[in-house]
Order: structure tokens, then sequence, then C-alpha cells
């Protein structure tokens, strides 16, 4: 008789072969022929809708064009001229709400030209050679400050590096990437994709990354203004928004972002604990992600219940089908009260929620869920802002990333304006190097 | 289920495919099978003349073009007549025969161009009770070096007095197949007839390179670094060849003579083509070469389909029917007024249209900021190209003005009368009408 799975979060549920194989990669690289095929399919579109629809706004039939006159090298120059993080996004944007969403040929067909998986192509052929493919302009003396090495920073410090100027990237993690390297879902970058693709960006020379160097900790912002021709914070979302619930101190209660940075880091998944029951909170991609994640880590039953309908969920209708198909089982218009159990966690108490004109509204009605592990992912706010002006939890910027204070520029999730996606982080990063650098040049 | 059964030149096949002369007629194996599949004849892979037979390369014989896919568009190819001796051809052909007494088998043939040769080579022909001969002059590489192929192809003098030969040392149907790189298809059209030929086939393979190798700096196929053109066929050729049938079957010389078209028949709808055009067979190679002999069972099905659906009993009922539509273009219609009208419900909005004609035709469809395409009625003039890039089948039409409209580009009331070049006020050759 098989042994009954046991309570609590424990390691290794699974074998590491089918572990191996749940984190395999989410969507495997086209294959030359297939990429061909795929890119045959693009009517190069005038005015593309795809291109509007990217927030990067990369020429997508040009570069798709360019695999398909046996290029994809050229292609991935035309990409990464608009998005050197082309080949994160390639894996981790959500095409369906973007430019594949926007394809004519979803209208027509509901089959969209693959534009992710050929922006992959590109990006991997012109990556396996390793070499940079763009030049450093001559030094021009000026210095630059980045905070945070996420998509933001490396998008700003990269532009910036390429006219020349002297970028510093202050960065409190031990890696460089940010959510890229904490956050995306394992199963979206494998094979280390993220510290390689920060390596690899960082050959165009004239960057320094500094590690362990918290604003507000290690360095002051003061100090950085004084020292530095401009200073660009790229310093995304690192606060946690609470729950409340009633017992909430339980064993057994985690932030899902620290739950999937933690997966992230660890080497062999054998190693990491994840409970039989679980119950994720949340409607965004993080709650989504986590799901997942504990599901492929081998938790026999996860249930991610959001407290709205389905249509208000952050996640897209692709990532809800994605975890469905995963064993997730979604569950709306309910939300957490109370935690069950004494010391552990045994139960998570419900109360079902109404949508109506007036918002949500509580409806009395409660039902309890078995639970022996949950992660809140609830959203995430913004940490330390040195003084910065901020306005409904985002740094207030104008423009190109400019804020309130003199020689300070901000980009990514931290700021005002963007979807708080990697692509966002991106533009808006690459917007305020632009930005800086006309402002240096004048 | 319409009757396929086609009579050419008093020939009878069960349908009107044929396999043309070329490796899937190579031997005795290949044309069983092909008959097994179902095609109602074939044209035996060319004999040469008794002796030790033409050699091939040994390296890579054909080059392509790739379609969407790796879909073959086009295949050109350096092989020559039969490698394989006279002898063996003829007796596997009257075996042959005698086992498919109901498939037409007609023996290519290509020999010096003396009597001598070919007086020497009919009687043996003969023997294996073919049902006819075909000329090839229409080889354009390797045998046209040699003075045979498209070589005598090209000279109509010479393509008469062969023609003259054949008809008096052989008593069965001699057909003559034309090569197409000349530069008007009628005189050696001509020529056959005046020689006494009973029918035309065509097109034989277009002088062509496929493709260049730019790293070895040579066009493929390439035999140890070095390329030769090659002949062209398959669906790239179709129409080039629909036109030159057309203008055998409509021109006065050589009116009424029967055709065999050849040239890129790949589906039922090809071979449909060639017919209405004049064609009473048609002749396939590389959409045999590419999917094999079973592609016949689609021909016969398509085509007795669209027969049933039309109402023709048998296919004499429908060859040429298209020929009195084939007309010079001085005699199109210059009245007939059309604009192209995009039916937006099926619009997807890529914009190519706009960016066809906006680019490279007239400026006539206007882009709204929200991405509405509509055609600019005073700019245009009707050209298609925006019909033929738009992605979607029937989104743009060409819609015909009425009579007494008004042609806002113009400004010209349309006229229901015929008015053409030969009567316009700006020819100066126009004659006045009486
Ligand atoms: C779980 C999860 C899954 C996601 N999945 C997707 C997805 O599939 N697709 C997608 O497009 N987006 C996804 N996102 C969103 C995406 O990751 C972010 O929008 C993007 O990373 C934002 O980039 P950023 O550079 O602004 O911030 P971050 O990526 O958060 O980077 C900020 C960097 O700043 C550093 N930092 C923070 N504070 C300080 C400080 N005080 N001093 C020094 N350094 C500091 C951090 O260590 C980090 O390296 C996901 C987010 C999460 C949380
Ligand atoms: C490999 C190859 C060899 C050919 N050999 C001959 C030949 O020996 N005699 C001949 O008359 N035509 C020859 N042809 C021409 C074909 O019979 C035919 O005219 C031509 O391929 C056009 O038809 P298609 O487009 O259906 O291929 C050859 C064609 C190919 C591809
Ligand atoms: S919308 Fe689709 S078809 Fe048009 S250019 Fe973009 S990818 Fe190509
Ligand atoms: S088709 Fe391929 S395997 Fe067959 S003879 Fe030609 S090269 Fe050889
Ligand atoms: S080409 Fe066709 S589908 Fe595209 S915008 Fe024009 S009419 Fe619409």
């Amino acid at each position: 008789m098989p042994a009954q799975p046991q309570t609590g979060p424990i390691a290794g549920r699974l074998p590491a072969e089918t572990l191996a194989a749940n984190f395999a990669d989410l969507h495997p690289p086209l294959s030359a022929h297939e990429a061909r095929v795929a890119a045959d399919r693009c009517y190069f579109c005038h005015d593309a809708p795809c291109v509007t629809a990217c927030p990067t706004s990369i020429d997508i039939p040009l570069f798709i064009r360019e695999i398909q006159a046996g290029r994809p090298e050229t292609a991935a120059r035309e990409i990464f001229e608009a998005n050197i993080l082309g080949g994160i996004c390639a894996r981790v944007c959500p095409t369906e709400v973007l430019c594949e969403g926007a394809c004519v040929r979803e209208a027509a067909e509901g089959k969209p030209v693959e534009i992710g998986l050929l922006q992959r192509h590109a990006t991997d052929s012109l990556m396996a050679r390793q070499g940079h493919p763009f030049t450093r302009a001559a030094p021009t003396g000026r210095r630059v400050a980045v905070v945070g090495a996420g998509p933001a920073g490396l998008a700003c410090a990269h532009r910036l590096a390429r006219y020349g100027h002297e970028v510093v990237i202050y960065e409190g993690a031990p890696k460089p990437g940010g959510l890229n390297e904490y956050g995306i879902a394992a199963y979206k970058a494998v094979d280390d994709f993220a510290a390689r693709e920060a390596a690899w960006i960082m050959g165009i020379g004239g960057i320094e990354v500094r590690h362990g160097q918290w604003l507000g900790r290690e360095v002051t912002l003061e100090a950085l203004r004084a020292e530095y021709d401009a200073v660009f914070l790229g310093i995304g979302l690192s606060g946690v928004n609470d729950l409340v619930v009633e017992n909430p101190a339980l064993e057994g209660v985690h932030d899902a972002v620290t739950f999937i940075s933690a997966l992230r880091q660890t080497r062999d998944l054998t190693t990491l604990p994840i409970g039989r029951e679980v119950v994720v909170i949340g409607g965004g991609m993080t709650a989504i992600d986590c799901a997942v994640q504990a599901r492929a880590l081998g938790a026999e039953s996860v249930t991610l219940v959001y407290r709205r309908g389905r249509d208000r969920m952050g996640a897209s209708r692709w990532e809800q089908d994605l975890a469905a198909q995963r064993g997730v089982r979604l569950l709306f218009e309910a939300a957490p009260v109370a935690l069950e159990g004494e010391g552990r966690l045994t139960g998570v108490v419900f109360e079902r929620m109404a949508e109506g004109p007036e918002g949500l509204r509580p409806t009395g009605e409660r039902f309890t869920l078995p639970a022996d592990q949950m992660f809140r992912a609830v959203g995430q706010r913004i940490g330390e802002t040195s003084g910065v002006e901020t306005a409904h939890g985002k740094v207030v910027t104008q423009g190109c990333g400019r804020t309130t204070m003199d020689k300070v520029w901000a980009g990514g999730d931290c700021a005002a304006g963007g979807d708080d996606l990697t692509v966002t982080a991106v533009a808006q990063g690459r917007d305020a190097a632009e930005d800086i650098h006309g402002s240096l040049t004048e | 289920m319409a009757d396929l059964t086609t009579r050419f030149l008093g020939i009878e096949s069960p349908n009107p495919f044929w396999l043309a002369s070329a490796p899937p007629t190579d031997k005795e194996y290949n044309v069983r099978r092909a008959f097994e599949a179902g095609w109602g004849g074939v044209v035996w892979k060319t004999l040469g003349a008794e002796g030790p037979p033409v050699v091939n390369v040994n390296g890579p014989r054909y080059g392509v073009l790739h379609g969407p896919d790796r879909r073959v568009l086009g295949l050109n190819n350096i092989e020559l007549i039969t490698d394989r001796d006279l002898e063996t051809n003829l007796e596997e052909m009257a075996r042959v025969k005698a086992d498919y007494p109901d498939r037409a088998l007609i023996a290519s043939i290509m020999v010096p161009c003396e009597e001598a040769a070919w007086k020497a080579i009919l009687p043996r022909v003969a023997e294996t009770n073919a049902d006819g001969i075909e000329l090839n002059f229409g080889c354009p590489h390797g045998m046209s070096e040699r003075g045979m192929g498209s070589a005598v192809g090209q000279v109509p003098e010479y393509i008469e007095m062969v023609a003259r030969w054949c008809k008096q040392y052989y008593d069965r149907p001699v057909i003559v197949k034309l090569t197409p790189n000349i530069t008007d298809i009628r005189k050696p059209a001509e020529a056959a007839r005046r020689g006494g030929a009973d029918a035309v086939s065509l097109i034989n393979t277009i002088n062509s390179i496929t493709a260049v190798d730019l790293d070895r700096m040579a066009p493929e196929p390439t035999i140890d670094g070095k390329g030769s053109h090659g002949g062209y066929c398959g669906p790239a050729v179709k129409p080039i060849a629909l036109s030159m049938v057309s203008e055998i079957a409509r021109a006065e010389a050589t009116r009424g003579m029967p055709i065999s078209g050849i040239g890129g028949i790949t589906t039922w709808r090809d071979a449909a083509e060639f017919m209405v055009l004049g064609a009473g067979t048609v002749q396939v190679c590389t959409a045999a070469m590419t999917y094999g002999f079973r592609i016949v069972e689609e021909l016969c099905a398509g085509l007795s389909d669209w027969m049933d659906e039309e109402g023709y009993r048998s296919t004499a009922d429908f060859v040429g029917a298209a020929v009195p539509n084939v007309t010079d273009w001085k005699n199109l219609n210059l009245n007939y007024v059309a604009k192209a009208r995009i039916d937006q419900s099926l619009c997807i909005k890529c914009g190519r249209c706009y960016t066809a004609c906006e680019d490279t035709s007239h400026q006539a469809i206007a882009m709204t900021p929200d991405r509405v395409f509509e055609v600019i009625d005073a700019e245009c003039v009707a050209c298609n190209l925006c019909v033929d890039v738009c992605p979607v089948e029937s989104c743009i039409d060409m819609v015909p003005m009425a009579p007494g409209s008004l042609d806002p580009r113009t400004g010209r009331v349309v006229s229901g009368e015929h008015g053409d070049w030969t009567t316009h006020p700006n020819n100066p050759m126009a004659q006045a009408a009486e």
C-alpha cells in the first residue's frame, strides 16, 4: 500500500526527473525550419498593430522578414536596438495581451504570428555567439548612478553606456536581473537565462555593478546626487502588501514572492519544501506563478482564491488557462478572513464576496479550505524612496521618467505609468536614458 | 462521375493525364506503377540513337525554388535524355504496351538532325506498338550543346524538316515538343504544321539558374565547384506555358492544331486551365516528381467533379472553350471602368493594400487614424494590385461601374459602348469610325 502523502511543507514530494519535466521550458525554442515557417505567416503590415502594442515598439514586421530571409542575427540586432532585454521579453511577455493580441492574424483566424517565439529565435541566435552587438561611443566623462539592476536599471544603464557615459549600478541583491532573476516563473527563464543575459548586456562596457548596496542603507540618494551627474531609480517594488486576517502568525504562511525567490535560487528542487494542500491568495501574475510552481513541486492540491471575478484578474486569460491546465483550481469572489491551526496552519476560512456597482461586498457566507501552506500574493509596493515624491504608491514622474527631484529619474515598477511588466520597465529605463543623455549633452 | 476518356490524334486514353517524358517515365518499373496508379498515358523518357547511351552527371542534377514551408515552386535539372541503351528501352516499351493496351504510350525521340538517324530509329520504335512519337526539340541543356534538343527547336526550318522525315518514315501520329526558349512560340508551331506534324506539345523546360551558392560562388546544382544552366519546370512556369499554349491555339496559322499542354500542372484546376486554352491532353512531370504517382487520383476526381458541376459530358466539350476570349491588348474595351471595393467585414486591417497603392501605384487607398482602409474612387484606376496583395480572399472586389454613371477619376460618364485602342483618339493609327 502506498504511503499516505505527508502533511506540512516537506521537501522531495517528487523525484528529480519529474521536477525537471515540470520545470522545463514553457515554450521550447523553434528550430530553424519552424522559425522560417512561422516567419512566413507574417504579412509585413503597414503601420503594424503589433508594433503599436509592443511597449518597446520593436519593428516586428522587419525583424520577422529578416528571419524569413535567413538572417536571424540581423533580426536580433533590430530587436536589441529597441529593447536590449529582448531575450527575456521573448520569454516572459504576456504576448497574448501585447503584440500577438494585436496581430491581424489573431483578428483573422485566432492564430497570431508567433512573435514571441520568433523574437526568441532571433535573440538566441545572436546571443549564442556571445558577441555583444553594439559598440560604445567615445567616453563622455559624464557619470550616472543607476539604482537597481532589474530590467529598468539594466536597460537604462546599457543605453547610457552606449552613448559613452560611465555608469555605476548600485544593487542591493547579490545578483543582477531584478525579478528576472528572483521573480519570473522558473519555466519561463530556464538555464540561468537571467544571469547570462545580464552578463551579456554588460558586454557593452562602461558599466560597473556594485552588489550589496542598498539605497537608504549602504548608500544615500544625497551622496549619489552629489557624486554623479544624474541618478536613475529602478528599484522596483520591494515591499509586500499585507493581508488582514485573524490569526495571521502561523507556521506555513508565506509571501509568494519570497517563496518564488527561494525557488529560483534553489539548484536542487528536491530540497525545496512544499505543502500538501496549498492555498494561494491573489489575482495577479505572482499568484498564478506561485500556484503553478507549487503544483509543479508536488503539492497534492493547489487552490488560487481571488476576491473579485475572473474578468478583474490581473493575470491574463492565457495565464489563467495555463494554471488550470497545470491542475490549479481557481476560485473567484472569496476573501480570506481567518486562518485556522495551532502553531501550524491547518485551514483557511473564506467569506464569499459579491461584486456590485457599489464595489466589493462581503456576503456573510463562509467556507473553509483545508491547507497546510498558504501564500500571500496580494500585491507589492514601493520600498525605500529616499524622499523622492510618490503618489498612489509610485514615484511621480513627468515625461521621460523625470522625478520632481533635480537630477533624479525613475522607471520600471517603482515609477508611475508602466504596467508592472518586464517590457514596460525596459521601455521606461531606455526612455529615461535618452532623456538623461539629452540633459547631459545639452 | 463524368467520363474522362480522351481521344487525342485518335489515341484513346482513359483520362487526359499523361506523364511527361522525364524520370517518371524512364523505365518499365516506373511506367507500370504509373499505369497501376491510374495515369492515362505516358511519354517515355526520350530515346537517343543506337550505340553507347549518354551519361549523366554523378552529382546533384536538380536545383529548386522553394515557397513557404519548403513547398516546391520550381525545379531545374541538368539531366540529359535516357542514359539506358536503346534496345532495353524498346523491349520494355513493347512489353508495357502489350500489358496496358488501353493506355497511351508515346515514344519521345531525340537523334541527330540527319535523315539517316531518324530513318534508322523510327521502324524500331514502330515495332514496339507505341501509339505515336514525340520529337524532343526542347531540352535546353547538354543535348543542345551537341546540336540537338532546343538547338533544333529554335530553328523552325529544322523542325519542319525533321517533322517531314518522321511523317515519311513513320505511320502513326507525330507530336512536336516545343522549347519555350524562343521569342515567338508560334514560329516553331507553324513549322511543325508545315512539316506535317499532327500536334505540338509544350512547354519543355526553360533555361534557368535557380540559385547561387554564395559560399562556393557557383550556381546550383553545383558539381565539383561548377554549375551549368538547367531546365526550369514546376508551378512557377505555368503562367508562361499557358500563354504559349494560348498563342498557338488562337493564331491563324496553327488554329485547330491539337496541343498537348505541359508546364507546372499540379492540380485538376491547372489541367482544366490548359485544356480550356486549347490543350487536348496534359502532361505532368514536376508534380509527380514531388508528390508521386498518386496525385493522379486528385487530378481525375477534381476534373470529373468540375465537369459534373458544369454539365460537361466529355473533355472535348470544353477543350478550347476560353480561346475566343484570348485577344490582343488593342481589342480590350477601354470604356469598361471598375473600382476596387473593400469589404470591411472581411478586412483584417493589415494595410498591405494601402502600402502597395501608396508606394507603388495610384495613392487611391486612404487610411483613417484608427486604421480603416477605404478606396478613393477619384484616384482608383482599378489596377488590381490591392486585390493581388490582400491576404484575405474576396476581401477586395473589382466592381464594374454601370454605364451612365460618372467616373469621379476622369469626370466622364461611363459609356455602355465598346471602345478600344484601335479607334481611340489618342491612337495616331486609329481608323476613324465610318
Ligand atoms: C512573481 C512575479 C512574476 C512576474 N512575471 C512576469 C511575467 O511573466 N512577465 C512580465 O512581463 N512581468 C512579470 N512580472 C513583473 C516584472 O518582473 C516586473 O515588472 C519587472 O521586473 C520590473 O522591473 P524593474 O526593473 O522595475 O524592477 P525589479 O525587477 O523589481 O528590479 C528592481 C531591482 O532593484 C533592486 N532594489 C530594490 N530596492 C533597492 C534599493 N533600495 N537599493 C538597491 N537596490 C534595490 C532589486 O534588488 C532589484 O534588483 C512578474 C513579477 C513577479 C513578482
Ligand atoms: C529531370 C527532368 C528530366 C527531363 N527530361 C526530359 C526528357 O528527357 N525529354 C523531354 O522531352 N522532356 C524532359 N523533361 C521536361 C518535362 O517533360 C516537361 O516538359 C517539363 O518538366 C515541364 O513540365 P512540369 O512543369 O510538369 O515539370 C525533363 C524534366 C525534368 C524535370
Ligand atoms: S500584426 Fe501580425 S502579421 Fe502584421 S506585421 Fe505584426 S506580426 Fe506580422
Ligand atoms: S533521391 Fe536521394 S537517395 Fe534517391 S537517388 Fe536521388 S539523391 Fe539518391
Ligand atoms: S490588404 Fe485586404 S485585409 Fe489588408 S487592409 Fe487591405 S483590404 Fe484589409
